[in-house]
């Protein structure tokens, strides 16, 4: 039951762009076409489950620890490590694409970069640790974090590539059709709650 | 909060901190790629906007193409002429040379074209196309409602005896009216070509004889006469512009078009000016 929340529930249930409307940014940027959808949402599911296991080591491990048997809770600079440890982790990654897989690297591009301060990756590793999971099951739901992330991505961008063959009235063209559509994309997903 | 707790917190950040940017630093060495000194040269020298006019993803992107050859420093449009000469200058390159465009409307029906119907709707072109492919016979000529003239930012396009035209002296070839041409009549064209085949239908010159006195009846004496400077497509004859020679005057003059469609955009202009008063179209 546990890891059916950590994985549908992740993916469908609390998507993490239609339903706690976080990483809305790159949501609308690059979704005009499926191919970058899809190569954004694999970045993000990589950055994603990694930035979840590293983060919630530090969350388990560092901001919170016991000194002569008192207790250190350092739990307010949360925000501000895993700023930190995503940026650097997101640079190391980046580092390492471009050596090892030149082909990979080019493919991303500029997403990879973008992903730093995207808030759905900041946001996976602060509810992990509001919610005081275990390393295993912070990476787990990191991953699938990003699975959901992905697919919302890739039905926004296949939508949208249809759109452009629309006509819509002139007042809705480009972006309100794109905003109304998120909208009601969101709503249907909204339909998943209670799932689990 | 005690004092312990602060210097735990600024302890625990420091060393994350120095722990981060260390991995980061045995990284960058490890995974080192070496890549053209250049590349970092003319990004310095580039305007970082990152405005995308140049048709790569950003500033960066550009550096690379220059460095690889695959662009050259003119093709920013940003960057003044000075600035274009220190990245060649810079990077050992040639600055290149950016072709300028000019948009040119490929009709000449103010001479005269069947009218299918009456159209009395909304007078603009892309509203008229829609009712069932607009009111001319011809489907590949000038509307002449005039959508390419109000959306000229720097009004260029007059449109004489409804037939848009092209003032070159004010036409900075940014492209708009050929965006918003819904039958794709005006065409962006190398600036310093002079003569144009004014006309833009594909169909059969008996076809066009029947519903337009103006169109390009296919006959290849152009081709013939000049074989690479022009080209044929279906039954209609265009200037290649690809040629870096265009068509000169002493050209045109001995080929003397049959159908008079080959002229240049002066000629054209003062064409159109004759004959509107007759408003040969719309009788």
């Amino acid at each position: 039951m546990k890891y059916l929340e950590l994985t549908i529930g992740a993916v469908l249930v609390n998507n993490f762009v239609l339903t706690r409307f976080l990483g809305i940014c790159p949501f609308l940027g690059v979704s005009k076409r499926l191919d970058t959808a899809l190569g954004m949402g694999g970045a993000v599911t990589v950055v994603m489950t990694m930035a979840s296991c590293i983060t919630s080591v530090i969350a388990n491990c560092l901001l919170r620890f016991t000194v002569n048997g008192k207790v250190v809770d350092l739990s307010f600079l949360r925000v501000l490590t895993f700023i930190l440890v995503i940026a650097a982790l997101v640079q190391l990654l980046e580092i390492m694409l471009q050596k090892l897989s030149p082909v990979l690297y080019r493919a991303l591009g500029i997403y990879l970069p973008l992903i730093t301060t995207n808030c759905a990756v900041l946001g996976a590793a602060t509810i992990n640790a509001e919610s005081g999971r275990s390393i295993l099951d912070s990476t787990i739901f990191g991953g699938f974090s990003g699975l959901g992330f992905a697919l919302a991505l890739i039905l926004f961008s296949s939508i949208r590539e249809k759109l452009e063959l629309a006509e819509p009235p002139k007042a809705f063209e480009g972006t309100p059709i794109a905003l109304i559509t998120a909208g009601i994309l969101a709503m249907a997903f909204v339909g998943f709650s209670g799932l689990c | 909060m005690d004092i312990l707790t602060v210097i735990y917190a600024i302890l625990l950040m420091g060393v994350l901190g120095l722990v981060l940017g260390g991995i980061i630093a045995i990284f960058v060495r490890v995974f080192h790629v070496k890549s053209d000194p250049r590349i970092d040269l003319a990004l310095e020298l580039l305007p970082g906007a990152n405005c995308g006019g140049c048709g790569k993803a950003g500033c960066a992107d550009f550096a690379k193409a220059l460095a690889s050859g695959k662009a050259v420093p003119a093709n920013c449009p940003v960057s003044s002429s000075e600035q274009i000469a220190a990245i060649s200058l810079a990077l050992g390159i040639d600055a290149g040379k950016v072709e300028c465009k000019q948009a040119v409307v490929f009709c000449r029906s103010f001479i005269g074209g069947v009218q299918r119907m009456n159209y009395n709707g909304v007078q603009d072109c892309v509203a008229a196309n829609m009712v069932a492919g607009g009111p001319d016979a011809c489907r590949f000529g000038c509307l002449g409602l005039g959508t390419c003239a109000r959306k000229c930012p720097f009004g260029a396009i007059e449109i004489i005896g409804q037939v848009a035209v092209v003032h070159r002296e004010l036409c900075v070839g940014c492209g708009k009216c050929a965006e918003v041409c819904p039958r794709g009549v005006i065409k962006m064209v190398p600036a310093d070509a002079d003569y144009h085949i004014y006309c833009n239908s594909p169909e059969k010159g008996a076809v066009k004889r029947s519903i337009c006195q103006a169109g390009c009846i296919g006959c290849r004496k152009c081709e013939k006469l000049f074989g690479d400077k022009f080209k044929i497509s279906g039954f209609l004859a265009q200037v290649n512009y690809d040629k870096a020679e265009s068509v000169s005057a002493a050209d045109a003059a001995s080929i003397n078009c049959p159908a008079g469609c080959l002229l240049s955009e002066n000629d054209r202009l003062k064409a159109a000016y004759e004959k509107a008063g007759k408003g040969a179209k719309n009788e």
